[in-house]
């Protein structure tokens, strides 16, 4: 789960980390008044979307897509200028590297205080994979693309792994503070932010924290000047203000209602829907109806235990993209018997009035009485008894290219 | 043979008088593995009744281990309280026996609870952690066996080949593979598809490997981090029997999580093709569809003369 940066600042902040002063606005009269009570000559008026790259993006108005402005972030010098940046970010869409040509609405304003910059670095906690741990990563090419810096200067990213038995230890800090080039005043204000960030990751349950750039200003302090941070959603259930963090606008409708009812589903570009149990079956899936020539419309998995009920919300999901022309389910029964799906499988098309073509595959348990209950009905359904008949079936119904 | 789980295995149940332990350690009892009781807070002295017969529960891990001398504990309990009931049982193992198997089936731990239950469990050396968010171990027996997870029983026969994956049902469909060429399993391990873990696809491919029982191996991966990488790598200098992959999720769009929390394409790193790529440079026979991973076994037990 990703919050806005702004967001992001106020957690910081709670945590005792350095950032700027700054005001959360969604109207150009706040900006404006935000303005006025930061003071300062200088601000930054910041687009709030969950998507890296927004300095670097473009605006665009949102019906008729006409060009309004280049770059989400803009450095301001005067009240006009902060009220023309205003107005031509919020309500408009941010296309940047990151969101795709669609973009993002921009319902979101940051008008932040500006400070005298000495250098900007990287830096970077998350849990890696490989070492089982919280690796902080550092560099002193702050403001770039960390993947670049990585390809072309890897030398100047030095990496921290913590060692979760005892914590982060004092001669770490010192150690990746002095590989940025930090000394005394500085080099001890870096030790207690990164102990401070280290403390709220791990309290907070981040999956990542990333700061771009990080910076030391002329009086030696080292300051977040900006925050991506994201929440590990598997431990949701001990934060509860993490449903206020949440900008439901930020993510997909359809994907929101399918977690509430136990589904994981992601919207793909094709016209072959998937209902399958299990993730990696439901990766394989869509691979192989790939592999035949069709494009899958979606991922879905309706987990281990997935009931009548569940069915047949998968199905209405599924249908609700209009470039579904055919569905094709795939349930290995291990936990979830094949009747009890083919149970579901009948009564959801009954109930939905299906008609687009409907390729089903079972096997596992009672695979047998639920091949019967789908040959018994008078629905146009089609049997298939291995993924690739199933996968050939689909495309070869809905007309695809062999 | 089989690795780390014999055919008779005395096993424990972390969460017995549970919806989902009580459901799970039933078809466990019903398939012929050795039940020997199991665990819940509170719930010590009373017992559970799993295909018409009695099994004792305790309040702690400790006192199960002492009193059954079990050799392996499989976990059902809900995620806020798993990475404890993992370490719990890491340290009474660790503590009665110097040894012990793990299996966590429950899915959705926090994954920081997790970084430290590993490095608690890795701590202990005699200590194995399969999972979390796992379908867990089997190794099918002549008749009956050890099942140790969530895996339908009735799909497996004892053989020789080995199967690991991060991925339950696609475990399922390989195993049914390997049956449609009359082929039987020694052991077939999920491994699950959480970022931080316990065992993993090395740990798996060196026991197949020094295992006689196992021939072949099947391997089965999916997007995300480069595990996958990694044993094909390790594989090619240290594994001699033929290894049949699959990767799943070459349709997944980048910067999505499909399902698994691990399964996700982040900066351009961790894609199916990639792994792929790093299977078959380490002379891994790559399925591209999983209904085909029986005839390309077949393939290769033929072309290493074992069929």
């Amino acid at each position: 789960m990703n919050i806005h940066e702004y967001q992001g600042k106020n957690l910081l902040r709670e945590h005792n980390v350095a950032v700027l002063s700054g005001v959360h606005c969604t109207t150009v009269e706040q900006a404006l008044a935000a303005y006025d009570a930061l003071g300062s000559k200088v601000v930054a008026v910041k687009s709030q979307i969950h998507a890296g790259g927004r300095g670097k993006g473009t605006l665009y108005h949102p019906e008729t897509r006409a060009h309004v402005m280049d770059g989400g972030v803009k450095i301001a010098f005067s009240r006009d200028e902060v009220e023309s940046y205003a107005t031509n970010i919020l309500g408009n869409i941010l296309v940047t590297i990151q969101t795709g040509d669609e973009g993002k609405v921009v319902n979101n304003l940051y008008i932040e205080a500006g400070c005298d910059i000495a250098h900007e670095y990287y830096l970077a906690l998350l849990v890696d994979r490989d070492n089982k741990s919280v690796l902080i990563m550092a560099s002193t090419e702050g403001g770039m693309d960390i993947e670049e810096v990585a390809e072309h200067t890897p030398e100047r990213i030095h990496k921290v792994v913590v060692d979760s038995n005892v914590g982060l230890l004092g001669f770490q800090k010192r150690d990746l503070g002095m590989a940025l080039g930090l000394r005394s005043v500085a080099l001890k204000a870096f030790s207690k932010m990164l102990a401070n960030m280290y403390n709220m990751f791990v309290s907070q349950d981040c999956a990542m924290v990333e700061i771009n750039p990080l910076v030391r200003t002329g009086n030696d302090e080292i300051v977040a000047l900006d925050s991506k941070i994201s929440f590990d959603e598997n431990a949701e259930f001990r934060h509860k203000n993490w449903d206020e963090l949440r900008d439901l606008s930020e993510e997909e409708d359809v994907e929101i209602r399918a977690k509430e009812t136990g589904l994981s589903y992601v919207k793909l570009d094709g016209n072959i829907g998937c209902l399958v149990n299990g993730a990696g079956l439901a990766m394989a899936t869509m691979d192989v109806i790939k592999l035949y020539g069709g494009e899958p419309a979606n991922f879905l998995d309706v987990g281990g235990g997935a009931d009548e009920e569940q069915v047949k919300t998968a199905f209405s999901i599924i249908l609700e993209d209009p470039n579904v022309k055919g569905i094709l389910v795939n349930i290995f029964g291990g936990i979830m018997r094949c009747d009890i799906i083919a149970r579901g499988v009948i009564a959801a098309t009954e109930a939905l009035s299906l008609e687009v073509p409907l390729v089903v595959r079972l096997a596992g348990t009672n695979v047998e009485e639920g091949k019967k209950i789908l040959d018994t009905s008078t629905l146009n359904i089609h049997a298939a008894s291995d993924l690739a008949e199933g996968a050939q079936k689909i495309v070869a119904l809905i007309g695809g290219e062999e | 043979m089989a690795i780390w789980i014999e055919e008779d295995a005395k096993v424990l149940v972390q969460g017995i008088t549970g919806k989902q332990g009580m459901f799970h350690a039933d078809k466990m009892v019903e398939y012929g593995t050795n039940i020997v009781g199991g665990c819940t807070p509170g719930k010590g002295g009373q017992s559970v009744e799993l295909q018409g017969k009695e099994f004792p529960v305790w309040n702690g891990m400790s006192d199960a281990i002492k009193a059954t001398d079990a050799d392996a504990t499989v976990i059902y309990v809900p995620p806020p309280f798993a990475a404890e009931a993992i370490m719990e049982a890491a340290d009474a193992f660790d503590s009665i026996k110097g040894e012990g198997v793990v299996v966590c089936i429950t899915e959705g731990i926090p994954t920081l609870d997790m970084v430290k239950a590993v490095a608690y469990v890795n701590n202990r050396p005699g200590i194995r952690l399969i999972g979390p968010n796992c379908p867990g171990i089997i190794t099918p027996g002549e008749s009956g066996g050890a099942k140790i997870g969530i895996m339908p029983g009735h799909i497996h026969a004892k053989g020789r080949i080995g199967i690991v994956s991060k991925s339950g049902t696609l475990t399922y469909e390989a195993v049914a593979q390997t049956m449609s060429i009359d082929e039987g399993q020694s052991t077939c391990i999920g491994i699950g598809g959480d970022p931080v873990n316990g065992t993993g696809f090395i740990e798996c491919l060196a026991a197949f490997q020094a295992d006689p029982q196992t021939k072949a191996i099947i391997m089965i991966g999916e997007i995300g981090g480069n595990a996958e990488q990694e044993a094909a790598a390790w594989a090619a200098q240290n594994v001699t029997k033929p290894i049949v992959g699959f990767v799943a999720g070459a349709t997944a769009p980048p910067g999505k999580r499909m399902g698994h929390a691990g399964a996700i394409i982040s900066g351009g790193k961790g894609t199916a093709e990639e792994k792929f790529e790093a299977f078959r440079a380490a002379g891994i026979a790559c399925a591209m569809d999983p209904s085909e991973l029986g005839q390309v076994l077949l393939e290769s037990l033929k072309s290493a003369g074992l069929r």
